[in-house]
């Protein structure tokens, strides 16, 4: 579903070269829930952002769902969010101008859907979250927990095949946390691939998988991390 | 289409509950917006009125000759512009009627006359117009409600016949069909001709030297030239002289170098402007060898918006005002780009997410586009109703024969809105290209 082969990620400054991502190498299955975790400014959120096509990268090879998406231009990247990928992230991001119904609806409305079908996909989605009867609500009228709920619901209504979430349950309490997590993995097991960012270790155990993020690079949990000498690390760039 | 048409009501409801959000900040915006188009749209009403071409579709047609009949006496010590005189004197005006090169031509000088109906009880009607030949009809496509103007043998003749304005037709008779009707003027019989249908041409350019461009309530009567003379109707308008007249009274005018005669011609090709202008030439050489003239032929024949401009018809503090009403819209748009900026920019993070969910650049920049656009409708609404007002208030500072000239009309009604919404879209041009560049990463990541 996910393929990243030898990414990288440069920020350049007129002074500085800063590496975000290096030989970045992963490959999520489709229906597989991985969790990704590392520790602040490690490129976990980088590496997010750009499996979600919101940002370029530098070198290497990003295929998702098979097609190389490198050299894709605005309008097809936009389409692919639109239509493949959900996103849900750690402070919601709710539109403050739009009630609950609007927000879930602006995906649907990029994707040009007939009026009946918007509708019927924001009442199956907000079901979904059990926020059905708080429609007409606003972001500032609802909890954090409910809030979230309704990015999840933003997230669903377009049926994406593929869900990205940085730290979703970062600013909730346990309880909502919970709850939020349940959420996901009903997802999941609805057939969706989940990527999920995340530095609680105790949530990463309910992913199917955990990939650690150290210093731009993946590495699988299942493996022990590799420490490279600065040389190692040379090479490997030069290889990507 | 339809999904295009979905896709607009769209953003419009968005650019709706996005001005409503911040009612002062949208007022702000609606207030600079209106004021400045209000600004423009209310001087350039005048200057539209006072700058147009008065007879589009013949114009090119029309030419003003002028010949030097003072020579460097008819100019002060520090004027080097070796001009010819604006108007001519009696004896050029008859001989160029005379030789009649033109296809057209008319000499014309402006009349005063105290007009009597014969109807009892009717009071004596003070009617300004203009002595004029025949020619003078078919040459401006003077329209006619009733009847026409005269022959030329009516001019040969010195017939008693004119021409009058709707105006005056009401004024004496109550309106209707007076061909055929006499007219008491300055104590003669005239037999009424014609009737003119609406025709108010400002700037009043057939004369100018007499009218000054543009004055209200000439052009009501028109009488034949050879007529005026024989009758002895004095000239209402300008006269200018270098020497006194030798003889006195209105015969002695005739006699003299002053000059007081507008004169015009319809020249249909440039072969015919050439050889009208040689024809100039060759009529000032006789004149110098008869020694008329102590100097060569210095001579102009200028087209008539060329002749408006040199004569200065559109008054110099018109055109002043107009930039400054321009260069007020351009800081006002500026302002408009500002707040719109700070407005767009607030809402980096709504971007960020639309982009994530889906919206392409073109996408977020038709919304914001929209949401200026609206912000211009707006503009334009308070920018029409401050214009109104604008126009009515401009005889404060023009004067006022050029400022009831400017009115609101369909057109200018447009064009407020037309220049409110571009002006406001131009002005958020800059803010919606901020706006859609916003990178969605760096947007949710800072979240």
């Amino acid at each position: 579903m996910l393929k990243m082969t030898h990414l990288s990620k440069v920020y350049r400054t007129e002074v500085v070269e800063t590496y975000a991502l290096r030989d970045f190498n992963i490959d999520v299955k489709e229906g597989e829930f991985v969790a990704v975790m590392g520790p602040s400014g490690s490129g976990k959120t980088t590496f997010l952002t750009i499996a979600g096509l919101l940002e370029s990268f530098t070198g290497g090879e990003y295929l998702l769902d098979g097609v190389d998406v490198s050299n894709l231009g605005d309008n097809a990247r936009s389409k692919i969010r639109n239509e493949k990928i959900g996103f849900v992230f750690q402070s919601f991001n709710l539109i403050p101008d739009l009630n609950v119904h609007d927000n879930v609806e602006v995906p649907l409305r990029y994707r040009g859907m007939k009026s009946a079908e918007r509708q019927k996909r924001i009442q199956d989605a907000l079901e979904r979250v059990g926020l059905a009867s708080r429609m007409k609500h606003y972001p500032a009228e609802l909890s954090g927990g409910q809030q979230q709920r309704v990015a999840i619901a933003r997230a669903l209504a377009g049926s994406p095949r593929l869900l990205l979430a940085d730290e979703p349950t970062g600013n909730l309490d346990t309880q909502m946390a919970r709850g939020v997590m349940e959420l996901l993995e009903e997802i999941h097991r609805g057939g969706a691939t989940i990527v999920m960012v995340t530095h609680d270790p105790e949530l990463a155990t309910r992913a199917q998988r955990s990939v650690h993020v150290i210093d731009g690079q993946a590495v699988d949990i299942a493996e022990e991390p590799r420490f490279h000498a600065r040389g190692d690390r040379a090479e490997a760039h030069a290889g990507a | 289409m339809k999904k295009v048409d979905e896709m607009f009501a769209y953003y419009l409801d968005l650019a709706l509950r996005s001005l409503k959000r911040n009612k002062a900040l949208t007022g702000l915006m609606i207030i600079t917006i209106g004021f400045g188009v209000a600004a423009s749209m209310t001087t350039w009403s005048v200057f539209r009125a006072v700058s147009g071409d008065p007879i589009p579709w013949k114009s090119s047609k029309l030419f003003v000759p002028q010949i030097d009949n003072w020579g460097p006496a008819g100019h002060g010590p520090k004027d080097t512009s070796k001009e010819p005189p604006d108007a001519m004197d009696y004896t050029d005006a008859i001989a160029l009627m005379r030789d009649h090169r033109a296809k057209y031509q008319s000499a014309m000088y402006q009349v005063g006359a105290a007009v009597t109906p014969q109807r009892v009880g009717q009071h004596p009607i003070t009617a300004i117009g203009e002595a004029v030949y025949s020619e003078f009809f078919p040459m401006l496509d003077v329209p006619f409600k009733y009847g026409s103007g005269w022959s030329a043998a009516d001019d040969d003749h010195r017939a008693q016949v004119a021409v009058i304005s709707s105006h005056l037709n009401d004024k004496a008779f109550g309106g209707g069909d007076s061909v055929g009707k006499t007219l008491n003027v300055d104590g003669h019989e005239y037999r009424v001709v014609g009737v003119l249908g609406d025709w108010h041409p400002q700037p009043q350019f057939y004369d100018v030297v007499n009218t000054g461009g543009f004055s209200e309530g000439g052009g009501n009567i028109f009488v034949p030239f050879t007529t005026a003379i024989a009758n002895s109707m004095n000239n209402n308008g300008n006269t200018n002289c270098v020497d006194a007249p030798k003889e006195p009274g209105f015969v002695g005018l005739q006699h003299s170098e002053c000059v007081w005669i507008a004169f015009m011609v319809q020249l249909d090709d440039a072969a015919a402007v050439q050889q009208y202008k040689q024809y100039l030439d060759n009529y000032a050489a006789v004149q110098q060898q008869a020694g008329r003239f102590t100097w060569s032929p210095n001579n102009r024949l200028r087209g008539l918006m060329d002749w408006l401009d040199h004569e200065h018809v559109v008054p110099s503090d018109t055109k002043i005002s107009l930039y400054v009403a321009l260069g007020l819209l351009l800081v006002c748009l500026v302002n408009t780009a500002g707040l719109l900026l700070a407005k767009f920019l607030r809402r980096a993070s709504e971007i960020g997410v639309r982009r994530a969910l889906g919206a392409s650049r073109r996408e977020i920049y038709t919304q914001f586009l929209i949401e200026s656009g609206m912000v211009g409708v707006a503009g334009g609404v308070l920018g029409l109703a401050l214009t109104g007002l604008g126009i009515s208030g401009v005889s404060w500072v023009l004067p006022r024969d050029i400022a009831a000239l400017a009115h609101l009309d369909v057109s200018l009604l447009i064009t407020t809105l037309a220049v409110a919404i571009v002006a406001t879209m131009l002005a958020g041009l800059y803010p919606t290209m901020r706006a859609a560049a916003v990178q969605p990463a760096w947007q949710l990541k800072s979240n």
